[in-house]
């Protein structure tokens, strides 16, 4: 069951997924990093730098080199990775593979950049400007023409479950990065353009699309990932075919539906406001099918929780995920949502789905493959594995409290009038009062980001072929230095 | 690899799928009863709340639900609620003098709650949340007033503004006199020594050319004892209150620019209840001149309300008022700079 790269290699292309893992790990740590510096903004206003340091430039580039820089390098090097194995297939073009790592990777430069420099489209996860739309516009469509030609020439009867998801996500970003990006340049030599739908129309179209990029971008392409990984590093089957069959497309169905959630008492008609609320409770048990399928496989290998912290990885990122998909549908409830909306709670929410399902999901496949895609037998520590886990979760913990206690206090105090019919409360008395939260935010981020420069340090050392001694006591320094060099 | 033979998992007994991936497998359980079920819950409940709600689109409009709810008659709904609690004593308020509020604790209650609120969301961007000032922003705690501190005049200066646009805002320019080449470096040098002795210890004997200039060229709008002019809203120097800066540049900066700070008026933007409860709290602070400023902490325990109040009567010397600046209507004159500019609503005023 076990194939060593060795054996495989010249059948799979995996040059190329060794250079999206190796981007995945550097934009991640640069992600986490921009992110510590803006919560640190929030708390400290004084670290603002005028201008191209500012809290405004910086949070789109935190948010898009978390989510499209390491996640989405992430779902690259775990897909080539996956659909090579599951197919037994090489990728259809290795040309065109690697096109797709340079030119993804040079969109995620030309929009940071713009970020910087003020560029921007002033629309949530769809920032960048038009000529960075268009280019990834080419390389994504580089991108399915490779996963799908792959697919159609595999060796396998059926397709995979964790293709299914990834397919669902090349081809839904597609149609969702297509439909919100419709916009008019205002001369081909500037890089401002104007959406072309307006008002109310434009808000429902960003968000059909900002929810479907979690639903299609941070949820199933990572289930995908989390279908191939999490049996794979427990060693068991899949809980149950047909619970992946049905939660599958039921959630692809669902979750388009949800977006309006984001718009609630907005000039949106009450209607559509309807529509996104009941379809996000409706979407509550899709999305759990892949927590129980996920949690269940280990069935059989719960002891190896004890043993593995790779597989704790991927255990507690699939319990985030179930946390966080039962705390969104119950934030699209109106009557929570009217005291959620705008408040820290959302920031929490977003961040224990991406700090603990997408983050840890992603540790878990990188730990995976790394030792596989450089020919090593085993990671350079164990421990230095768990000590990551342990870092990044107490961080996680304390940032997502820190977002609930502040949130709800904000939306509180926002809605609180005396018995003379006054607000209690002004709007900056609502921030000064938010300092200490976002104090202890911050420091859930230097955690989250101590524990990416652990991996870091430890995959430098795997890569260079070294094993922690304290941790191998059996293996001599012969044994080493010969792994060193195979 | 895809054998497609079903097997039995030997940990669980359960059969495969008889499909294998790269040595996966998939096992053939069936669907968790109880998240069958729970599906089946949110679907009735989606159902149950398209009929009672707005929910579906049709060739004509939408459907209306049941209910017959709306997100407008909600708001209203609240609006109505918060608006109920006010309105038990606006109508009075409405009615009342500055007077009689003083005299009712419970109408002036319900002006300081009112006024505070209004403060907090209006005017605390320039003069801060606790009416503290800043440079170039009048400190409103204290009884140092340019342009007066009765509920007449904090009312006029809130209504109509400083330098504003508005026909009716208090305006008065002190002259750059450096810029202009009015005065000479070395005049103003010694004007500012001058200035700058009458609020120190060791008094303002030494300074007599200092003392000359300033007679010939300030005095006619800041005194001859340099008390200040609330006529001219112009500050008394002879304290060590300072709106731009107590520091010897400071005032030389004053002196050669000048200073002309505008305050936005507020009438149009805020309602006649507004603008007086604002008023009342304002004179409250601390420094608030002639009647009306009593009661204050008494007001809850509905103790009578006196008119006297502790600092109504003192500071009512309108020609003491001190330096520069203070309270809303502040208006320094010094150097040029106009720093508050219509801001209030908008930007928070640097300093």
């Amino acid at each position: 069951m076990t194939t060593t790269t060795a054996d495989v290699a010249p059948r799979y292309n995996d040059d190329v997924v060794r250079l999206f893992t190796i981007a995945a790990v550097f934009w991640g740590v640069v992600g986490f990093a921009v992110g510590l510096l803006i919560a640190l903004q929030l708390a400290f206003p004084a670290l603002n730098f005028e201008p191209y340091l500012n809290f405004g430039r910086l949070r789109p580039l935190h948010t898009s080199a978390v989510i499209f820089a390491f996640g989405g390098n992430a779902l690259f090097a775990t897909s080539y990775y996956v659909v090579q194995r599951t197919c037994r297939v090489r990728l259809w073009s290795d040309g065109l593979s690697l096109f797709t790592f340079w030119g993804y990777n040079f969109f995620i430069v030309i929009a940071a950049l713009g970020y910087v420099l003020g560029v921007t489209q002033g629309k949530e996860y769809a920032e960048p400007e038009w000529y960075a739309d268009l280019w990834l516009t080419v390389v994504w469509v580089a991108y399915l023409l490779v996963f799908m030609a792959t697919l159609i020439k595999r060796k396998e009867p059926h397709i995979y479950v964790a293709n299914w998801f990834y397919l669902a996500f090349i081809i839904t970003v597609a149609v969702l990065h297509l439909g919100n990006g419709v916009a008019i340049p205002v001369s081909f030599t500037e890089a401002k353009s104007y959406p072309v739908p307006s008002g109310v129309q434009s808000a429902m179209i960003q968000w059909w699309y900002g929810h479907n990029a979690v639903g299609f971008f941070l949820t199933a392409g990572f289930l995908g990932m989390m279908y191939y990984f999490v049996p794979k590093q427990c060693g068991r089957p899949v809980y149950s075919y047909r619970l992946s069959i049905l939660h599958f497309w039921s959630l692809i169905f669902i979750y388009i539906w949800a977006g309006p959630h984001h718009l609630h008492y907005t000039s949106l008609p009450d209607w559509a406001q309807t529509l996104g609320m009941t379809f996000s409770i409706i979407l509550w048990m899709p999305s759990w099918g892949g927590m129980i399928n996920g949690m269940m496989t280990l069935s059989g290998a719960w002891d190896k929780l004890r043993t593995d912290p790779v597989l704790r990885f991927m255990i507690i990122s699939v319990a985030f995920y179930g946390m966080s998909t039962f705390e969104g549908p119950m934030m699209s409830i109106k009557a929570v949502n009217s005291l959620s909306h705008y408040t820290d709670w959302t920031i929490g929410h977003v961040h224990s789905g991406a700090l603990g399902w997408v983050g840890f999901i992603s540790f878990g496949a990188l730990y995976y493959l790394v030792p596989r895609l450089w020919g090593r037998d085993r990671l350079y520590s164990l421990k230095l594995v768990n000590l990551h886990l342990w870092v990044a979760t107490i961080g996680i913990v304390l940032y997502i409290c820190a977002m609930w206690v502040s949130g709800i206090m904000q939306g509180l105090m926002w809605k609180s009038y005396d018995s003379m019919g006054f607000l209690d409360y002004s709007f900056v008395e609502t921030v000064s009062e938010m300092h200490i939260y976002y104090v202890i935010r911050a420091m859930g981020g230097v955690l989250y980001l101590s524990g990416a420069l652990i991996m870091v340090y430890n995959f430098i050392k795997t890569i260079k072929g070294d094993v922690r001694r304290s941790e191998y006591p059996e293996m001599t320094s012969i044994q080493k230095g010969a792994e060193a060099l195979a | 690899m895809s054998d497609h033979k079903k097997e039995i998992d030997h940990v669980t007994g359960v059969e495969t799928t008889g499909h294998e991936w790269d040595g996966l497998k998939e096992l053939n359980n069936p669907l968790p009863r109880w998240w069958v079920w729970v599906w089946v819950v949110t679907i009735i409940w989606a159902v149950g709340y398209w009929v009672v709600y707005p929910a579906w689109p049709t060739l004509s409009g939408h459907t209306k639900g049941t209910f017959g709810w709306t997100q407008y008659k909600e708001l209203e709904a609240s609006q109505a609620e918060i608006f109920a609690r006010q309105s038990q004593y606006l109508d009075k308020f409405q009615a009342a003098s500055y007077d009689q509020i003083s005299g009712d604790p419970e109408l002036y209650a319900f002006a300081q709650a009112g006024g505070r609120a209004l403060f907090k969301n209006n005017c605390a961007l320039c003069h801060g949340s606790g009416a503290e000032g800043s440079k170039g922003y009048p400190n409103l705690n204290d009884d140092d007033w340019l342009w007066g501190g009765t509920l007449a005049d904090i009312e006029h200066t809130i209504r109509y503004g400083i330098r504003s646009s508005h026909d009716e805002a208090r305006v008065s320019q002190m002259p750059s006199f450096g810029k202009d080449a009015m005065l000479e470096k070395e005049e103003i040098e010694k004007v500012v020594d001058y200035v700058l002795s009458l609020s120190s210890d060791e008094g303002s004997a030494a300074y007599a050319e200092g003392a000359e200039i300033f007679a010939n060229n300030c005095a006619s709008c800041h005194g001859e004892d340099a008390k200040g002019g609330r006529d001219f809203g112009a500050p008394n120097l002879s304290d060590a209150i300072w709106l731009y800066g107590g520091e010897h540049e400071d005032v030389y900066q004053s002196v050669f620019n000048a200073h002309a700070g505008v305050m936005p008026n507020w009438e149009g933007k805020l309602d006649d209840n507004s603008i007086r409860q604002l008023t009342l709290y304002v004179h409250s602070l601390g420094g608030g001149e002639g009647v009306g400023s009593a009661v204050v902490e008494e007001v809850s325990q509905e103790e009578p309300v006196l008119e006297s109040s502790p600092d109504a009567s003192e500071p009512s010397q309108d020609s003491v008022v001190k330096e520069t600046s203070i309270d809303a209507s502040a208006e320094p004159s010094v150097e040029g700079v106009p720093v508050a500019t219509e801001a209030a609503t908008d930007e928070p005023a640097d300093k």
